[in-house]
């Protein structure tokens, strides 16, 4: 909201502070200035000039030539303005003036005619195009006939004011008003502030036998209250009402409806005046809509209205969108005479939902939803039949016609000193609330320390004790509340067992080379259904899309983090990054059913994904491409990291290569996936040959058990043995291990493939793959007798079931 | 003999002191001190001395062996340094040239600062929780005095799933979660980090995706000024003992009093300058007592019970703290940008 200072200052005594110096406290006690516009570049030099004549420049179509009073001279100025005219008062920037954009006004000949000086529009005097009258928009501005020429005017256009911009927080709509800042200005500085209440001469006719109201729904429309205005002359609004709408950013229009968005602006209140000829009946009914009407509001659009929306009728037809918007038809116009004019209270809910469903948010819908002072609905009203009365010569009925049933309860709240230094842990006295309160003006009985506070209506925002605590805080300053430390709870704060395996198993990636990044948890359609990992695929029922996404890039939960992640090496690819090696650790969502509509599993994952050099330090000749081992290498290394062993086996997940893509087993349960991404994936998204893995993270750190018990380091000798054995080159180097380990327990310690040869001394389909075994016992030092019996069993073993031979 | 066994004694220590090699050294070993050497000849000679004699001659021959044994061990070691100088001198190598790199990653900004936000807290006693980020509208909002129709749901645009699904929009339905658990009983003291979503376009300064932490404690007896007490502690680990806080009023529906904390401008002392839009304070988080209606919907007996809630954004601090200007940076994960802070 934007507040000019020039109108505050008439309301309440801000002297002896700066601009800035405000802004400060006024933030300090609650309302947050955002922003500061202060008149940077005045215009210098501009008075008010009475054009004495004005005709046609002999050489020049579009140029008048003027002879303007100046009160001090007569100039002659050339103007391109085309509504310049005799007998107008305008601003004149006078030779040596200066104009924003340190625009130099010089005496100079046009087309061989004097002109010594400019006549300006609002534009040149630094006005917001917006904020400029629609009948100035493409001319000069022309002052009301009664201004006195040679008048300062950037005074007269209140152009030296400072506006200042407040970040109003919802809680607090009791300020979207000047009455509202005013009361809050006056609490903040401890000044004093009241406001009076208008008046204005009234007919004799009473205003509620010329109109009635009627309203349908209570619970919608609490209050409706009309005024009857007659013999209103519309016309312009004078000037410092104007200024102070544009100072607020609202463009003058007219003087009736001029006054409806000052009100509007001063109490916080919205107003709609009707044309009374074209609402075109002496009964006001507010209803909800019926399905399928039709209304032709302000702007020039039909909208359909539907039965939540509530609509103001003339007893037939909707002349209004309650809160939101007038109608077309009977929109104030030049020739209008009557008015009714409305002052209503409607639910904050109703108006909200048609704001919304319209897509129409106003000063005015936007005051409706965020709540309104109860008490001061027909006042606003009263302030504008003021106005009109003053500045439109209009005839006001006597009273309002409405009818009302607003609660207009008092809230009285009870606050002990006690309990207030016990909330906030400060020592306040008696006195020291007895200063706030009247800072604040709320009224109160005051016993032994206990406050019975009557909380003002313009204050619907507090209702229970906290709600004065915090008044109580912020107007005593929260820097004079101490700093302490809470009593000690006998908690011993600390990361779970999960917290700090994860926080291992980041440092172990970390360590193994890869670095975190942080992906989005939303993705496309398409990624969104990309390399599940296969003991999610069983279980899941599709990708969970938003009702509503921004984009359809992301619309969708994730399934699996390596789409998003790929991503990331698409876009360091394409910025000459070869060598990448990511992981990042993150939650993917399991929807439990078709319908989405139970929470989803949340699954924690760890994946990651190399490509380009692994190793590589080329002065030296030595360089290795990323595969499927260095990824291997790093899970296996993760699974000992956990006291966990995992196996491998060949398989299928959707977006993978699928020759070089193995399933991660643990305990017998599928943990995962790891491997190639699949060629034709890489190629359409721009990647080179890169290798992933996928783990779930919530299986592994379930099954992950400390080792407690120390492990004793063997202190007798091993015996290793290598065998080459000849297989089918199908038959996989872990079966064979499998197999060798079983068969050769408890002295086989430990198996290490060395070398694997496929080619020229073999026979086509062949393979040979060289295992070194280790053999030791605990107990004692190993015979060769046991050795060799082993070692025996071992080769029958590896004979019989994979058909291998010893490579001779 | 005497003689001939000085002579001899001469005639070696002269050859040793010649040798130049240590092959050349070698043959004067084998030479003098070999089993058929001369020194060894006039030993076995000594059968035809008088028996007094033998003792003398025979000593007198270990000494000369000794003496010659130890001039070649002493030249020996002497030539065997030369040559390893020798040696060394063409083992140069260029010290400069790189070395073989070893490869390490390290964590993402916002991990350094979550966990450095998660350990300080630690220190003072508060626990770390976790929730879904695909929440419910009663854990998001209901529970946390925002009922449906609330005008500040407006504050967070949401992504909803169905009417009562969503993503979460910040991290206090931990928070209800939590105490809910605790069945209005024993006090809570934690913080929460996590992913959070909001239905913004991306741009410098919104993302659709960004991380929270929220902190509370409930206990009876907690203030307002222990509140101010906890942050200024944070405040001060997290960006220096010298910089100030302040709180102002702001609005939180689930906190009452609600405040905003500012720290005191790093760059010009609270003087006003640009980064602190002249007013020399910093926004860093919101914080407030937890409402009333928020402890009885999780219920605890807010007349008995207190707390306090306080929520920030590891980007914003990250931000601050590093000078980075553009919050996509966290999410389009550059490889130049992660490296940058991996000492962080
Ligand atoms: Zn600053």
């Amino acid at each position: 909201m934007l507040i000019s200072l020039n109108w505050l200052k008439e309301l309440v005594d801000i002297s002896g502070y700066t601009t800035e110096e405000l802004s400060e406290i006024i933030t300090k006690t609650g309302i947050e200035v955002d922003g500061i516009s202060e008149p940077e570049e005045l215009p210098q030099g501009v008075v008010v000039g009475n054009i004495i004549s004005c005709e046609q420049h002999p050489d020049a179509d579009k140029l008048s030539l003027c002879q303007v009073d100046t009160g001090e001279e007569t100039l002659q100025i050339a103007c391109g303005a085309p509504n310049v005219k005799a007998g107008q008062k305008v601003a004149v920037a006078k030779p040596g003036a200066v104009l924003p954009g340190n625009f130099k006004i010089k005496k100079t000949k046009l087309r061989g005619e004097e002109s010594n000086g400019m006549i300006c529009s609002l534009q040149e005097l630094g006005v917001n195009e917006e904020d400029v009258p629609e009948a100035f928009k493409d001319g000069i501005f022309v002052f009301p006939e009664d201004t006195e020429t040679g008048e300062d005017a950037v005074k007269l256009l209140n152009l030296d004011d400072s506006v200042l911009e407040l970040d109003v927080t919802p809680n607090r709509a009791d300020v979207l008003s000047m009455v509202g800042m005013a009361y809050e200005t006056a609490a903040a500085l401890d000044r004093n502030y009241t406001l009076e209440r208008p008046s204005y001469e009234e007919a004799k006719d009473k205003a509620d036998s010329d109109v009635a109201v009627k309203i349908v729904d209570k619970e919608a429309n609490p209050y409706y209250g009309a005024f009857v205005v007659q013999d209103v002359e519309v016309k312009e609004s004078p000037l410092w009402l104007k200024n102070r709408l544009m100072a607020a950013g609202t463009r003058p229009v007219n003087n009736v409806v001029d006054i409806t968005n000052y009100v509007l602006l001063e109490y916080g209140q919205p107003l709609h005046a009707f044309d009374r000829d074209r609402f075109n009946s002496d009964m006001i009914v507010t209803r909800y809509a019926e399905e399928g009407e039709i209304l032709e509001t302000l702007d020039g659009k039909m909208r359909t209205l539907s039965p939540h929306h509530l609509v103001i009728t003339n007893g037939e037809k909707a002349h209004a969108l309650a809160g939101v918007m007038g109608g077309k038809e009977s929109e104030v116009h030049e020739g209008t005479t009557d008015l009714l004019l409305e002052a209503a209270y409607f639910d904050p809910q109703v108006v909200r939902q048609s704001a919304n469903d319209h897509e129409l948010r106003s000063e005015s819908s936007v005051r409706f939803e965020k709540g309104l002072d109860v008490n001061r609905v027909a006042q606003a009203g009263e302030r504008a039949c003021e106005l009109l009365q003053k500045y439109a010569g209009a005839t006001i009925l006597k009273g309002i016609a409405e009818e009302d049933h607003l609660s207009r309860k008092e809230t009285v709240i009870r606050m002990e000193t006690s309990r207030l230094n016990d909330r906030l842990g400060t020592k306040m006295e008696v006195q020291d609330v007895k200063n706030v309160l009247r800072r604040l003006q709320f009224e109160y009985e005051e016993k032994k320390g206990v406050f019975d506070v009557q909380i003002p209506s313009r204050r619907f925002d507090i209702s229970i004790f906290e709600d004065m605590l915090e008044e109580t805080a912020r107007i005593y300053g929260y820097d004079h509340i101490p700093y302490t430390l809470p009593e000690d709870s006998g908690q011993a704060g600390g990361l779970t067992e999960e917290q700090r395996l994860k926080r291992n198993v980041k440092t172990f990636l970390e360590g193994a080379g890869l670095s975190e990044t942080i992906t989005y948890s939303l993705t496309d359609e398409k990624s969104a259904e990309e390399m599940i990992s296969p003991e999610l695929k069983d279980e899941q029922h599709g990708a969970i899309r938003l009702a509503m996404p921004m984009s359809e890039d992301h619309s969708h939960l994730r399934l699996s983090i390596l789409p998003e992640l790929l991503r990331t090496h698409s876009y360091n690819t394409a910025r000459q990054q070869q060598n990448l090696a990511y992981y990042e650790l993150g939650k993917v969502f399991i929807s439990r059913e078709d319908e989405h509509v139970q929470q989803p599993k949340e699954v924690l994952r760890a994946a990651g994904a190399v490509s380009g050099e692994w190793v590589a330090n080329p002065w030296q000749q030595e360089k290795k491409e990323a595969d499927f081992f260095v990824v291997k290498g790093i899970v296996e290394e993760m699974a000992g990291r956990l006291g966990l062993s995992f196996t491998y086996v060949k398989g299928e997940v959707q977006g993978m290569h699928p020759g070089r893509t193995a399933l991660v087993i643990c305990n017998g349960k599928t943990i995962g996936f790891m491997g190639q991404v699949h060629p034709r994936y890489q190629k359409t998204h721009d990647l080179k040959e890169t290798y992933v893995f996928d783990l779930n993270m919530d299986l592994l750190l379930n099954l992950y058990e400390r080792e407690e018990t120390f492990v004793k380091i063997p202190k007798f000798p091993s015996v290793s043995r290598d065998i080459a054995l000849v297989v089918d080159e199908k038959t996989s180097a872990g079966e064979i291990e499998e197999t060798i380990l079983t068969t050769g327990a408890p002295l086989i310690k430990q198996v290490r493939v060395f070398d694997v040869y496929q080619g020229e001394h073999l026979d086509p389909g062949e393979k040979s793959i060289a295992f070194r075994l280790l053999y030791q016992n605990p107990e004692r030092t190993l015979k060769d007798k046991e050795v060799e019996e082993a070692h025996g069993a071992i080769l029958e073993a590896v004979a019989e079931k994979h058909d291998a031979r010893l490579r001779q | 003999m005497k003689e001939r066994l000085q002579e001899l004694e001469q005639e070696a220590l002269l050859k040793v002191e010649q040798a130049e090699t240590i092959e050349e050294l070698k043959s004067v070993r084998v030479e003098y001190l070999g089993k058929k050497g001369p020194i060894t000849e006039v030993l076995r000679g000594m059968g035809k001395l008088p028996k007094e004699e033998r003792p003398v001659i025979g000593q007198l021959a270990n000494e000369v062996r000794e003496r010659i044994a130890d001039a070649i061990e002493e030249k020996q070691s002497r030539l065997e340094d030369e040559a390893l100088e020798e040696q060394l001198k063409n083992e140069d190598i260029d010290v400069t040239l790189p070395g073989r790199p070893v490869q390490v990653g390290g964590p993402h900004l916002l991990t350094s600062i979550i966990e450095e936000i998660e350990d300080l807290f630690i220190g003072m006693g508060f626990e770390i929780k976790e929730g879904p980020e695909v929440e419910t509208d009663y854990y998001n909002f209901e529970a946390l005095n925002l009922p449906k129709g609330h005008p500040a749901r407006d504050m967070q645009d949401t992504f909803y799933i169905t009417e009562e699904l969503l993503m979460r929009t910040h991290t206090s339905p931990v928070q209800a979660r939590t105490m809910n658990a605790k069945n209005g009983k024993e006090p809570v003291k934690m913080i929460c980090p996590g992913k959070v979503y909001r239905r913004d376009n991306d741009d410098a300064t919104h993302s659709h995706q960004f991380t929270q932490i929220e902190g509370l404690l409930v206990d009876e007896n907690v203030r307002m000024s222990d509140l101010k007490g906890v942050l200024q502690e944070f405040a001060a680990k997290m960006f220096g003992r010298e910089r100030r806080i302040r709180l102002r009023p702001s609005f939180f529906p689930f906190t009452e009093p609600s405040v905003e904390m500012d720290i005191s401008c790093k760059v010009c002392g609270g003087e006003g300058c640009s980064v602190c839009k002249g007013t020399g304070w910093i926004e860093i988080l919101g914080a407030g007592m937890v409402h009333p209606n928020v402890l009885e919907m999780a219920g605890y007996d807010s007349e008995k019970y207190s707390g306090f809630a306080f929520g920030m954004g590891p980007e914003r601090i990250a931000m601050l703290k590093h000078g980075i200007d553009d919050i996509r940076h966290f999410y389009t994960n550059d490889v130049r940008f992660l490296k940058q802070y991996h000492n962080a």
